[in-house]
């Protein structure tokens, strides 16, 4: 039984160049931030980033997962308010973990929670899914 | 600057898009999901993004995408995407808000396989002063 207050067990997931550069492939985003470091220096930022919607769309995978497949996602929202910083070399992190916060017979509204290195990198991210 | 007139006006997409399973496969493949008989939830930005990009880069609206931020997203979907869908898509201006000198735009996408909606989005774009 689902209940307000139930929480997903946290899972994570990595991200290093090589997901950058599939995800970029997979999705045609080729902005050069998330690839080219010189580039995304030249723009002020600290490394290359993820792609937002790449981090989205891996805690899309948590929470389709959990209900059951993707068929059963209905809503899902982000806002994003950190950057994934992924510098050469380096596998980082995205621990997601969500919430329940309302359930209406078979709709279960989800509060979710993605951070790498500590840092909470989705704002306001809620999903409705059917489970 | 962004024409302010373009605000609350939807705008056509191309034609049709036709979705296809290696689509699928690949952004799947990607994010490491197993199940490909749908695509996953967040499949349909593949072609938003791209759609948003053409659309408000027109002259008349004038967006310089160069300078263009994803804020935030969201998404309704009525059904998954499979392949075969073949899509129609159009951007709606909801609103345009100019705060510390970036424009903050927020654009509506409606996909549609024929008369069926499919997938609604939601994208705040921040184009950066």
């Amino acid at each position: 039984m689902i209940k307000v207050g139930d929480i997903i067990p946290e899972r994570v997931f990595y991200i290093d160049r090589a997901l950058l550069k599939a995800y970029a492939d997979a999705s045609g985003d080729q902005n050069p931030i998330h690839q080219n470091e010189e580039f995304a220096l030249s723009v002020g930022l600290p490394n290359v980033i993820a792609h937002g919607m790449l981090t989205m769309a891996l805690v899309a995978r948590f929470i389709s997962d959990w209900s059951g497949g993707s068929a059963n996602v209905k809503e899902f929202s982000a806002r994003f308010i950190k950057p994934v910083i992924v510098p050469a070399g380096q596998n980082v992190d995205l621990t997601v973990t969500a919430m329940v916060v309302e359930v209406d017979a078979d709709r279960v509204k989800l509060d979710c929670v993605a951070r790498s290195n500590g840092v909470k990198v989705l704002g306001m991210s809620q999903a409705v899914v059917i489970k | 600057m962004i024409n302010p007139d373009s605000v609350g006006r939807t705008f056509k997409g191309a034609e049709s898009i036709t979705i296809t399973q290696s689509q699928i496969d690949a952004f799947a493949a990607a994010i490491g999901e197993s199940e490909r008989s749908v695509a996953p939830p967040t499949f349909s930005i593949r072609i938003t993004l791209p759609e948003f990009e053409s659309i408000l880069t027109q002259p008349d609206i004038g967006v310089d995408w160069r300078r263009v931020v994803h804020g935030d997203q969201s998404f309704e979907i009525y059904r998954p995407i499979v392949a075969g869908d073949i899509f129609t898509c159009s951007a709606t201006i909801e609103s345009l808000r100019v705060v510390s000198g970036n424009e903050i735009i927020s654009v509506r996408n409606d996909l549609h396989n024929r008369s069926e909606l499919v997938v609604s989005s939601w994208a705040t774009l921040v184009v950066r002063g």
